[in-house]
Formats: structure tokens, sequence, C-alpha cells
């Protein structure tokens, strides 16, 4: 409470727009349209903790089905974190607590009997930079049909392979050099490896975690294209630095301050008449 | 006057000049305005002075003191009637030491050959006059530094410099004393092994089976025996090795992924420790251990399944070897497991991989270099431990591939060849160089091997 | 996607088998490290189980008469006197008077054997000290040859081993025993004493001076050497062929094997320098090349992790590169330096191989004074010791075992307390 008023305090100091007062009270409830039937996720009153440091703070938001939702904010406010608590990424991390419900499907998955290897088959990941396993371009792709025995026989894993490469608009690039080693290729080739190796084993919710941080605005725009195609089949939840991408690929933004969402409206509103002082703080750049 | 005498004067000497050239520096400074109108502080000059003096005097010294001895020798042989003097190297250096013995009165003259007692008074004198000499000369060129040194204190003289470049230059000798250990073990292997060669022909030795220096003794007859053959003992070098290995490798490898994967923090404080204790163990321990607790306790664990294993079985070293090896393997392969990024295991656990998965298909393949070399430089080790084999393997040299039976290997065969009273140049003892060199050679071979491959795997992620 | 619910389907049914095999792997990891642990426990439970015993040694009572006129001594001052005079006979006859029973001279030689045949000489050392003894009868404890000392601690365990002894001896031990005669004292010997053939007289005084003196050496040569080595290659030498010639060396020579020192010191100190076999300075000199790799290797990393802020500081100042070295990086480098050091000598202290080729391995029952007098080393010791036939000595090696593994341990300890406490962290 205190940090976020000294935070916004700050950011009023330095951009120097004193009429506009920016120390809102951020403990009331997220405005917009938090919630959607029939979702694919949702998320009840979720809070994330790394010991005794609380990252997120009450979280509820819902994820309709084939929707791309952008997660936006100043960094440090803990969007990844969240974003990475949706299929139990921290789970590895030491010492992180996560709070509440997240529900796929109507089913908790933190649940104590749930098996985190089939919901992150369900829920898969990209990362901000990207991380292709230092073999061969086809066998990142054959990774995962592999360890989850999806390939009946060489023949379907190719297939699966081909698939997941043309989806990732990646295939007539590598279609030559399949068995070349993936790290070999550009930073915008390697993220969409990434890429398609995540829809290898079909999932039904693809997370993407600044996936165009360390790309060149070509790569990005590329990346970008392919997030719009893919979201004709998978659920697409996107956490982005820049709110240009935000606004060019999500339907639904959500706009998040110190751990807390502040706002969720579709993207276009969000833009263009925020309803939080806080989101058009941002968006108009006094701080960020 | 006495070496060690010698040296305590010279260091009092420096000492002096030291204060001499500081205190001349002073007194030029006063004058002046002060110390900040010299080029360099007070100390600088005293150090350049005592460098001046201490410097080529000790290095005299020191080279003297090498070159005293043989030179003295060889002109007390040389004065000696020429058919006095034995004609096989071996009595020669006998006479040599008897005649030195005399000289310093460890013998009595009594009895001795006169030419014998006369060659040791003369051996005597020698040294008597040399150490005299070298007192002189060392005390002159010390004053003759000093002065030197203490000429040269003036106000715009680059004390500081002068005495930094010296410096320097002794760091970098310090830096190239591991060249000259190199050199000079190839040298010292490389020249009694090409000696030994011109007895027993190269191929003979490498790819003969047979091995038996004993008998080439014995029958005193060398080289056309063809028992120098050194395959058993590279063999048994082998073997033991993979036993080792075998022991080594798996656990190393499963208790470094465990610590670095699993294992919780207050696990891994502990365990880590605890297992880098074998690593600190002295090998004459693991000897002790495996040939008086490990070799009969498999004998009769063999006795009663019906299997003879021999005493000083392979298997018994191998294992002791393997043990001593896993905190080798463990801590390196620990090093490159956690040097990969996080990112692969998120990457791969964010698709659905189990934990196990993650680190069979993506940790250790990215690993792999690192943990090759690794292993690499584990087996370097063990074809190059000495101890736990000289203590539980065999000496006779069997050419066999069964772990049950008795092997003997190059370390071993080194070991026994140049323990004991024998002379220098007969070929048991050049043998053992031959050996030497073969054993240098492949750990060479290993060492830089491997260690070019970790050196890429820690470019690769930094 | 259509084949989506086809894919979870697959995936549900391999999770059983995948979480089995997930506990598999964790369960191989911690068989390893229990296989690991285990096998230091039996290391240290086997040297500590054989090696116990031998601080305490059997000790029998035999009143002794300092007859003067049978040892022909009229003054315990006169030492020609002391010399010549039969010291044995007065054991003997000690002995003959507690079993007075025993006759014949098969058993009487046998009755001698119960004690050790050192102790007229010891006798004479205690006359020596307690001159007003001469003429008087002493009761005195006496030494027990290490037969009847193997015998008579294995028998009080409860599993006694008689195979070297014969019935009568052992009969006269029960006998001693019943009459509180025979027991166990502190072995005094095994600290105080040089090498010895008879294992009851064997102590590793001797072999822990060899150590001293060599490790002193050995330190006073390779720390400086290594730690201008380490300052050249980190602060001076620019990075060209040369210095990447001299890195791969000091690389090379760490991981090449002890004994091949062993060689160079053998054809290059004593067959070229003709440095004297046996001696500490020759120990001194192989292991000071074997332990400079270490130790460079350590200060280059203690200098490393200076933070280069320091020594920018200290040049923005005008300091020239010496000093700046002198002044700033060797004061915070020297805990890491030591640490390193104490790391070498430790290793130098446990090294036996190259000693071995360098003639140390001699028989050497006097204490060493000084570097140049023949010695040996504890690890070689133990080596000896180990190698020797008698049944004594199994556990006198067990025990010299547990005096250089409580060295190493204090060694150990140290440089990790000092890195603790000193280091400091940037």
């Amino acid at each position: 409470m205190k940090q976020a008023k000294a935070a916004a305090k700050s950011a009023t100091d330095t951009k120097s727009n004193p009429k506009q007062n920016l120390e809102v009270d951020t403990t009331q409830a997220t405005v917009g349209n938090r919630f959607c039937e029939n979702p694919k996720m949702s998320m009840r009153d979720v809070n994330v903790f790394y010991g005794d440091k609380q990252a997120i703070y009450d979280v509820s938001v819902d994820i309709a089905k084939n929707e791309v939702i952008a997660m936006i904010g100043p960094s440090g406010c803990g969007k990844s974190t969240f974003l990475r608590s949706l299929n139990r990424m921290n789970d590895t991390v030491d010492g992180c607590k996560v709070e509440g419900e997240v529900l796929l499907d109507g089913h908790n998955i933190y649940q104590q009997n749930l098996d985190v290897v089939e919901l992150r088959a369900r829920v898969g990941m990209v990362f901000q930079k990207p991380n292709p396993f230092p073999k061969s371009i086809f066998e990142n792709i054959a990774y995962g049909p592999k360890i989850h025995g999806l390939a009946d026989s060489r023949v379907d894993l190719d297939e699966i392979v081909e698939g997941s490469l043309k989806k990732a608009g990646l295939w007539e690039e590598v279609k030559e050099r399949l068995h070349q080693p993936g790290t070999g290729l550009s930073g915008g080739q390697q993220q969409r490896l990434c890429i398609a190796r995540a829809i290898a084993v079909s999932p039904e919710v693809i997370l993407m975690d600044e996936p165009c941080s360390a790309l060149d605005p070509i790569a990005t725009a590329r990346i970008e294209e392919l997030i719009e195609e893919l979201s004709q089949n998978f659920t697409i939840a996107i956490v982005t630095h820049s709110m240009q991408q935000a606004a060019r690929v999500s339907h639904r933004t959500a706009y998040f301050h110190l751990g807390k969402l502040i706002e969720v409206n579709p993207t276009e509103q969000v833009f263009t008449m925020p309803e939080h002082q806080l989101t058009e703080a941002y968006i108009t750049g006094r701080f960020g | 006057m006495e070496s060690s005498n010698l040296f305590l004067l010279m260091l009092a000497l420096g000492a002096c000049a030291f204060y001499i050239g500081r205190g001349r520096s002073l007194a030029i400074a006063s004058p002046l305005g002060g110390v900040r109108h010299l080029h360099s502080l007070p100390n600088y000059y005293g150090l350049n002075a005592l460098l001046w003096c201490a410097l080529p005097s000790m290095g005299l010294l020191i080279l003297w003191l090498v070159l005293d001895e043989p030179v003295i020798n060889s002109i007390v042989m040389g004065a000696l009637p020429a058919e006095l003097v034995p004609s096989t190297k071996a009595d020669f250096n006998l006479l040599l030491n008897k005649i030195s013995n005399l000289a310093d009165g460890i013998m009595s003259a009594d009895g001795q050959p006169a030419f014998m007692v006369a060659a040791a008074e003369s051996m005597a004198g020698l040294r008597v006059i040399s150490q005299w000499v070298l007192t002189a000369i060392c005390l002159i060129l010390a004053t003759i530094g000093l002065y030197w040194g203490w000429r040269r204190v003036a106000a715009e003289y680059r004390a500081r410099q002068s005495v930094e470049r010296v410096m320097e230059n002794l760091l970098l000798a310090c830096a190239c004393l591991a060249i000259f250990t190199t050199v000079g073990i190839v040298f010292s292997v490389l020249f009694e092994s090409i000696q030994f060669f011109r007895s027993v022909p190269f191929f003979d030795f490498v790819f003969g089976s047979d091995w038996s220096p004993q008998t080439a003794i014995r029958e005193d007859q060398v080289g056309s025996s063809g028992s120098f053959g050194a395959v058993p003992l590279f063999v048994g070098t082998l073997l033991i090795s993979a036993v080792a290995m075998f022991v080594a490798v798996p656990i190393g490898l499963m208790s470094a992924i465990y610590l670095a994967e699993y294992s919780s923090k207050s696990v891994r404080t502990y365990a880590k420790p605890a297992l880098e204790v074998l690593a600190g163990v002295p090998t004459v321990v693991y000897g002790f251990f495996a040939a008086l607790t490990v070799a009969p306790f498999l004998r009769d664990l063999g006795a009663d399944f019906g299997l003879t294993i021999s005493s000083e079985s392979a298997l018994a070293a191998g294992l002791v070897m393997g043990v001593m090896i896993i905190p080798f393997i463990s801590s390196l392969a620990d090093d490159v497991i956690t040097a990969v990024p996080q990112a692969m295991r998120d990457g791969s656990l964010a698709m659905g991989a189990t934990h196990s998965e993650t680190v069979r298909k993506v940790v250790i393949p990215a690993a792999l270099p690192g943990i090759v070399a690794g292993i690499m430089l584990a087996i370097s080790r063990a074809i190059g431990e000495t101890m736990i084999v000289v203590m539980a393997a065999g000496l006779a040299a069997k050419l066999t591939a069964n772990p049950l039976e008795s092997v003997t290997t190059v370390t071993v065969q080194i070991v026994t060849l140049l323990t004991g009273d024998q002379e220098f140049d007969s070929p048991k003892t050049l043998a053992a160089f031959a050996l030497g060199l073969m054993l240098f050679t492949v750990t060479l071979l290993l060492n830089i091997f491997a260690l070019h491959i970790v050196k890429k795997y820690r470019e690769q992620y930094e | 996607m259509s084949n989506s619910t086809d894919n979870l389907q697959k995936i549900k049914s391999s999770l059983k088998r995948r979480s089995r095999s997930e506990s598999r792997f964790r369960w191989y990891g911690r068989v390893a490290i229990i296989i690991g642990l285990a096998a230091v426990l039996a290391l240290f439970v086997d040297i500590i189980s054989k090696g116990h015993g031998a601080f305490k040694a059997t000790y029998i009572q035999v009143d002794i008469h300092y007859d003067g006129d049978r040892l022909g001594v009229t003054s315990s001052a006169d030492k020609s006197q002391l010399m010549q005079a039969n010291w044995d006979a007065l054991v003997k006859s000690g002995l003959r008077e507690k079993f007075s029973d025993v006759s014949g001279r098969r058993d009487k030689r046998q009755l001698y054997k119960l004690v050790s045949n050192g102790t007229g000489f010891d006798l004479k050392e205690h006359l020596v000290a307690n001159p007003l003894l001469l003429g008087e009868t002493e009761s005195q404890w006496l030494l027990a040859d290490d037969d009847i000392d193997t015998y008579y601690k294995s028998w009080l365990d409860g599993e006694p081993y008689d195979a070297r002894l014969t019935k009568k001896q052992i009969q006269w031990i029960d006998q001693l025993h019943q009459q509180g005669d025979i027991r166990l004292q502190l072995n005094t010997n095994l600290l105080t004493r040089g090498d010895s053939r008879e294992p009851e007289q064997a102590g590793i005084y001797g072999a822990v001076m060899g150590s001293l003196l060599t490790l002193l050496l050995t330190l006073m040569l390779s720390f400086p050497i290594g730690v201008a080595a380490a300052i050249y290659l980190e602060e001076f030498a620019t990075k060209n062929k040369f210095t990447d010639f001299i890195e791969v060396n000091i690389n090379n020579l760490a991981a090449v094997p002890s004994i091949i020192f062993g060689l160079l010191g053998l054809a290059v100190f004593i067959n070229f320098f003709h440095v004297p076999r046996s001696v500490p300075i020759m120990g001194g000199l192989v292991l000071t090349l074997m332990t400079l790799p270490t130790i460079i290797i350590t200060s280059r990393a203690a200098i490393k992790s200076v933070p280069p802020s320091i020594r920018e500081a200290a040049l923005g100042m005008g300091a020239s590169r010496y000093q700046v070295v002198l002044h700033h990086v060797l004061p915070l480098a020297l805990p890491g330096m030591l640490t390193g050091a104490i790391i070498g000598m430790a290793q130098a202290l446990g090294e036996t191989a190259p000693l071995l080729m360098i003639g140390m391995v001699a028989f050497i029952v006097d204490i060493p004074q000084g570097f140049t007098d023949p010695a040996t080393v504890l690890p070689v010791q133990i080596f000896l010791w180990a190698d020797s036939p008698e049944r004594a000595f199994i556990e006198k090696t067990s025990a010299a075992i547990m005096v250089l593994l409580s060295f190493l341990l204090i060694m150990n300890i140290s440089a990790v307390w000092l890195r603790k406490r000193l280091e400091r962290r940037w």
C-alpha cells in the first residue's frame, strides 16, 4: 500500500503533471469485465508469495476460450509471476507459494492429486528468451510428443513435427535442415521453434512470457502474426512489455500494478477509454 | 666460509644497501626541499640498491653451489692415473663415493690405498679453496653492487621503474617455473627412455606380451630376451581403471545429479562435503583399506560362492580406486550440471516433462561435453594412481581380462623397478622411465583434450 | 484441435509409468549418495576399529633387581660401564624369579620372549634417571612383546588370536592376568619414538618430524613462488601465446600423476644435481613442484575475486601497478591464497608415490633434526608398516593413519574456517 503510493508519487514527480492525482486506492476491487461465460481458465483470489514477500494480491479473472488476453504493466508488477502460476511453473522456484484457485475447465490445478505433467501438456509456455534445447530442430519439436508418447510411429512423429512447424510458420525456412542444431537459428526463428515445440503436444492454452522482448522488430512482427493465427485454435495469455503489441494482438487486456490486477477490459477500451486512473497514467506513458 | 653463513652475510649486506641507498636519497632530497622532489620514494632507492647488491651475488652463489661438486669431482678424478680409473660407470661412482667419504672424514683413512688418500686430500683441499674463492667473489660482487646502487641515487633517477622492472621479471620467472617443470619432466623421462630403447627395441616394448624384468637381470642378458613387453602392464592398468570407472561413473554422476537437481538445501550442505571427504583421504590409506580389508573380504566372499578370487585381485584395487574417484567425478559433474541454464529446464518442464525426463533428455545432453571431460580426467587419474595398486594389486604380469585375477600395472612396475638399490643405468631402472614416458604421454593427451573441452564448454554458457 | 482429447487420453495413460520412472530415478540418486556415504563410513570405521588398540600397549609387571655386581656397574654415571653391562640379564632373572617353576632352555627362551627385546635398554635409561636404584629391587611394568600384546588384546576382546604363541606362554599370560601382573597402559612409544623392526617399540615420531620438515620446506618454497606466479599471470601478463602456454602447462601439471614428479625428482635432482636421497630437502623440492599448480590456481582465483573497481580506484590515484598489487590486491586476496596453500599442503602431506621414487622409503630409526638428515614421512611410514608381515603392525598402521587423518582434518577445518572468517564477499 505504502509502496504503491510512493511509486505512484514518484511517477507524478518525475512526469510533473501536478493536476493529475495518482494517489488512488489500489485496494479497491479490479474494475472492468473480469468474468465471462464458459471460461477456459478462471482464477479466483490468487495470491503468490516468494518467501515472506507477497508478489500477487487477490487476483480474480477469467480467460475465455480461444481468446488472446494480454497482461501489461510496469516491470516488477507481477505479471510474469502471475502467468507462471497458471501452469505451475512457479513450483520450480524455491520458496514460492500460491494461494487461491486456478481453474482449468472447472478443475483446480493446485489440487493435491493433480499431476503437473498433464497440466503442463495442456497449458504450454513460451519464454522470454528463446530456449531451444541443444538438439536438432527435429528433436526439439519431437521432444514433447516423444516424452508424452503421442506418436505411434515414426511417420506419426514426422507428421507432428511438420504440422507444428507449419503452424509456427517455420516449415519453409527449416525443412531442408531439420537435423541441424536448433541453436543455429536466428533469434526470431528460435522463438518460433519454441512456439512450434509448445504446440507440438497440442495444448489447450499457451502462455507467452514476453515472447518478443529479445527479438528485432521484423521477427516481432512475424511472431505477432503467428499469435493471431494461433488464436483460432488456442487460448493464449501473453505478457508483454509493449503496449502496442498488446493493442495489436489481444482481445482483452489486463493491467497489473504492484501485484494487483487493476483493470480488465476489451483491448480497444483499455487503450481508448481506460476506466482506472492508473491504467490511464500507464498507457499515456506517465510511468512504466 | 659456510654457504649458509655466506648467505646470511649477504642478506645483511643487502639490508645495509637498502639503508645506505635510502639514506642517500633522503640526503639528496633535503636540500631540494623534501622527498617530493625526488622521482621516486626513498624506499625505492633503497630497494634498488638492495637488488643491485644481492641479486648478482646470490645468483652466483646458487650457480656455484650447483657446479661446485661436479667440477671438483672431475678435477680429482682426472688427476688420477689412467690405469686406476675404473672403466664401468658403476665402479667409477663407487670410487668417487669412497674418495668423497674419505675427504669428509666419514671413512677412516686406515688401510685405504695411498692413491685414494691422496685424491681425498686433494679433494678436501679443493673444497676449501672453492669455498673461500666463492666467499671472496660473492663479497666483492655484493660490494660492487652496493656501490653501484648507491652511486645511482639521484633526484631524477627513476628508481621505482627500475625496481618494478626487476620485480616483474622475478614474477615472470616464477610463472615460468611451470614450463621448466614440464620441460624437466619431458626431458627426464625422454632421455632415460631413449637410452632404454637402445637396448630394447621400441616395438618390442610396446607390443611385447611378456614382462619379466627380474629374469632379464638374472640371466644377465637384456633386450634380446624380449622380457620387457609392456602389454600385460597396459592391460592390467586398463582393467583396474575400468573396474574403477565402472564404480565411480554411475555413483559419482548419479549423486551429482541428485545433489544438483533434487536434494533439499540441507541435504546438499551435509552430503556434499561428506562425499568430498573421500577426495581428501590420502591414497596410501585407500591402499591399506584395499589390501587389508576389501581384498580379503572379496576373497572370502568369493570362496563362499565357489569362486576363486585372488587376494590381490584387480577387483579389489579397482573398487577402492573407484571409491576414491567418486568425489572427483561428482564435483566435476556438479559444476557442469549447475552451469546448464535454468531456461533449458524451464523449457522442458513447461512442456510437461517430468523432472527425470528433463534431466535425462535435456540437462545431461547439454552437460555432456563437460561430463565427458570430467570422466577423461578421472581416467587419467585412475591410470596414474599409484599407491592403491602398489599395495593392493599384484606384481606378476599376467595378460588377462578377468578382474578376479591378480594383475600388475604400469605404476606398480615403476615403483617396483625404482625402489631398492640398483645402479641407475641398468635396463631395469631405465625401463621404469620408459613406462613413465608412456604414462606421461597418455595422461598428458587425456588432460589436454579434457581441459580443452571443459574450456570450450565454459565459454558456451558464459 | 481435433486430436487434442485424443492426446490427453494418451498422456493420461502414460502418467503412471512416468511417475514410476521418476521415483525410480530419484532412488538411483539416493542410492548413489548412500553408497558414497557408506564408503566413507566403512573406511573410517574400519581404520578406527583396527587402529584404536594401538594407543594402548600391554605391560607385564616384573620385580627387577638392579644388581650392581651382576651388571658390573659400580656407578650409574660411568658411561662405558653402562654400555657394556648385560641389561637383558636383569630382565631374564626377573622373569625367572616370577616363574620359578619354569625350567629347561626351550621353556626359558619362550619365557624371555614375553617381554620386548628392547626392555633392557629401557631399564638402563631408568637407572640413569634414578641412580639410587642401583643395588635395589623395584617392581616394574615392562613392555610386552608384540605377539603377547596382540594375543592379550584379542583375548580381552573375547576372540583370542594365539597363532604365534605356545601353550605354555598362554598359560603364563593367564597366570599373570590372575595375579594382576599384566595390563594395558597408554602406549607412549607410538608418539614419541622412531621406527623400529619390533612393532611394540615402533613409533611415528620420526615420520611426523620428517613430514613436518618436508612440509615446512615445501611451504617456504611453493607459497612465495606460487603467489608470485599467480600475481604475474593475473596482474601483469598480457594475454598472448606465451602466457597461454604457461597456463596450459599449469593446468596440465595439476593433473599429471604424482609418480611422474617422483621420476622428475629422481632424474633431475638426484642424478643430475646430486641432492642426497631420503632427506627432507629432496622431498620438499619434489612436493614443491607438485603442489605449485594447486597454489597458483587457487591464488589466481583469489586475486580474480578482488573487484576491479578497487584496482581502478588505486590506479586513478596515480599508484603504479606494482603498488596497486602490493597495497590493495594482495591484502584482500591473502585469505584465499592461504586457504589454497593449506589445501596444497594437505595434498603434499598425504602424498606417497613420488617420495618412494626419491628414496624416502628407507628404514630410519633416528628422529630427523634438520633438512639434511635422512628421514621418512608419515604416509611412507604407513606404507612401510602396511607392508610388514608382523600382525601387530596392522594395528600400528591403522593408528598412524588415524594420526595422519587427524592432521589432514585439522588442516582442512582451518582452511574452511579461514575462508569463512576472512574472505570478503563482494
